[in-house]
């Protein structure tokens, strides 16, 4: 495991510093990036110009639901974001070298590069937690700071497992980067509303089979002592940690799965 | 005596480094047969291969486009998973057990580039030592060695991408060296190259087979690679194994044809000579073949002579190309 580490550590330092030669190239993507999913945020005030709530959520407490959810997408997007370059090396055989090379095939998927440009989104997500954090009205104990720490890993975790599940749908079809992606970003748009004012199907999509909704809504309702619109168990508040190790399990053997299913290319 | 031997052939098969045993690779594809509908078509790339290699071999695996060739070479390393039998490949299962494999064995796909592309050559070789986990010292020592053996010395530091193909294939044959494989593995190691690259690359492979007792086996269009190094020789065609022995004894069997080129004066009818017959025409040349146990390279010569003025003459022996090639036709 350490040596694991250790390698990962030499392969993204190479990229890394390969990255910061160019500085204000280096800064400019980050900065764009930073706009770009801010767009989204901006998307919700425009929202809330026009309501005072969303299904009973207040400006603040949305606020606080994208917070979580953009801090965590941005941590797996760092991390594991690499996995959007999976159908490219699928198709041009590049998977052959991985497999041939004595470390795990998802190790090396996702250290083939880091894009630090998700550094900006990662800064806009946290401004916008930080100041949700202010804005709502909540006396923060302790018990309450640490699920929402425990919130965000759990739910990079989360994203981390429907990313290499979903990911994995290249190994059978191609051309799959948008369905992939539809699960993906679009878990991370899901995340940032309150699960209540979807409808019935979305609902259980999120739930149980993209469990994004463990990522902000139920550790939201516990931080902000909140009841749960949808009338569901308490007891979901405290799942975000288990439904993480579940996807994640889950997606490590749909991994395994596909990884064998691998055909590579001709010659 | 004969129980015994019949005992023995039933023993384990001690010191076997890659063994194959009816192997299969099937195929799904999908063709379209009509607007919407898609049919589903199988195709056998390898089609119950079985052969065994002792350790220090040296193999030649040849084939035509689409043989199989890079199939089974696939499945050796673990990279596909065969559809039907059973490979072993020093003692283990590629497929099943791919990362213990990969410690044991050394992979290099002509077509492909296994270095990091923006990494020069030297940390490339770096980040292979921490891959592979070997010991600095043994490290060093196949560094400076590979580095004097194939004179990379001028471009360690230059990043792959910059590298010409000879240059780029002499750090993928050291990056597959470094953690000392038992078993070297190659896919068209030589395509591509000119014929400096290419001398170049037989001979270290050549080496590391005799001086380390790597077990090599190779795949390649080009069967001068096999006349310069192999002395075992497998043919494979629409995924079977037709042809396992010495390039001797495939000449021997498939190679008793001889060519007479002729330059004739001025471009003519091709030659009408008994006992041979004209494969090929341009301009004023043509290649007559012929047989060594019908007719002597002189007698034709002359025959060729009575019928028209010649000019030059050389005789062609058959070439390991033309056997493979008859070989694909009749096979």
């Amino acid at each position: 495991m350490v040596e694991t580490l250790g390698i990962y550590r030499r392969l993204v330092g190479s990229r890394i510093r390969s990255q910061l030669q160019y500085r204000l190239s280096f800064a400019l993507t980050v900065t764009g990036n930073l706009l770009l999913s801010g767009l989204d945020f901006a998307a919700i005030l425009v929202l809330f110009g026009q309501v005072d709530a969303l299904g009973d959520w207040t400006v603040g407490e949305v606020a606080l639901l994208y917070g979580i959810s953009c801090v965590s997408f941005a941590l797996t997007d760092l991390a594991v974001g690499q996995l959007d370059q999976l159908p490219r090396m699928i198709r041009e055989g590049e998977f052959d070298q991985i497999l041939v090379r004595p470390l795990g095939s998802l190790l090396q998927v996702i250290c083939a590069d880091v894009a630090l440009r998700h550094l900006g989104r990662l800064t806009q997500g946290a401004v916008v937690l930080l100041v949700a954090v202010a804005y709502v009205d909540v006396t923060w104990t302790a018990s309450r700071i640490a699920m929402l720490l425990v919130a965000i890993v759990a739910g990079a975790a989360i994203f981390a497992g429907i990313w290499v599940a979903f990911s994995s749908i290249a190994f059978w079809l191609i051309d799959s980067q948008e369905v992939c992606n539809a699960f993906t970003y679009g878990g991370n748009y899901t995340a940032q509303y309150p699960v209540n004012i979807y409808g019935r199907w979305l609902r259980r999509l999120v739930l149980f089979v993209v469990p994004v909704a463990f990522v902000s809504y139920f550790p939201a309702l516990y931080v902000l002592d909140k009841p749960d619109p949808l009338g569901l168990p308490e007891a979901l508040q405290f799942a975000s940690p288990a439904v993480a190790l579940i996807t994640g399990a889950a997606a490590w053997l749909v991994w395994r799965t596909a990884v064998r299913r691998y055909r590579s290319v001709g010659s | 005596m004969a129980r015994l031997a019949h005992r023995r052939s039933t023993l384990p098969k001690r010191g076997l480094v890659i063994e194959l045993d009816g192997v299969e690779k099937t195929f799904t594809l999908r063709v379209k047969s009509g607007r919407v509908r898609r049919e589903r078509r199988e195709v056998r790339a390898v089609d119950g291969i079985s052969f065994r290699v002792d350790p220090g071999e040296l193999i030649g695996y040849v084939g035509p486009n689409g043989a199989g060739k890079s199939t089974t070479v696939k499945m050796l390393t673990g990279i596909l998973v065969p559809s039907a039998g059973r490979i072993s490949v020093a003692g283990l299962d590629p497929s099943r057990q791919r990362i213990k494999l990969a410690r044991r064995i050394g992979v290099v796909f002509g077509q492909r580039v296994q270095l990091w592309w923006d990494l020069p050559l030297r940390d490339s070789f770096e980040l292979l030592r921490h891959i592979y986990r070997v010991p600095e010292n043994r490290w060093r020592a196949n560094f400076d060695r590979f580095t004097e053996v194939l004179e990379l010395g001028p471009f360690l530091e230059t990043p792959v991408r910059q590298l010409s193909l000879g240059q780029r294939m002499r750090g993928e044959l050291t990056a597959a060296m470094l953690h000392d494989p038992e078993i070297l593995f190659l896919d068209e190691p030589t395509i591509g190259l000119d014929v400096v690259a290419k001398a170049r690359v037989r001979e270290f492979l050549a080496e590391v087979n005799r001086d380390q007792g790597v077990t090599v086996l190779l795949t390649t269009h080009d069967l001068a690679d096999i006349e310069r190094l192999s002395s075992r020789l497998l043919i494979i065609d629409h995924g079977r194994v037709i042809h396992d022995g010495t390039i001797e004894r495939l000449i021997a069997d498939y190679g008793e044809e001889r060519t007479l080129v002729v330059d004739l004066q001025e471009p003519a009818e091709p030659l009408e000579v008994d006992g041979a017959r004209v494969v090929r025409v341009e301009g004023p040349r043509q290649w007559l073949r012929f047989r060594r146990d019908e007719l002597t390279a002189a007698r034709l010569a002359a025959a060729v002579a009575e019928r028209a003025p010649l000019v030059d003459l050389t005789v062609e022996e058959p070439d390991i190309e033309d056997v493979v090639r008859r070989i694909y036709a009749e096979g």
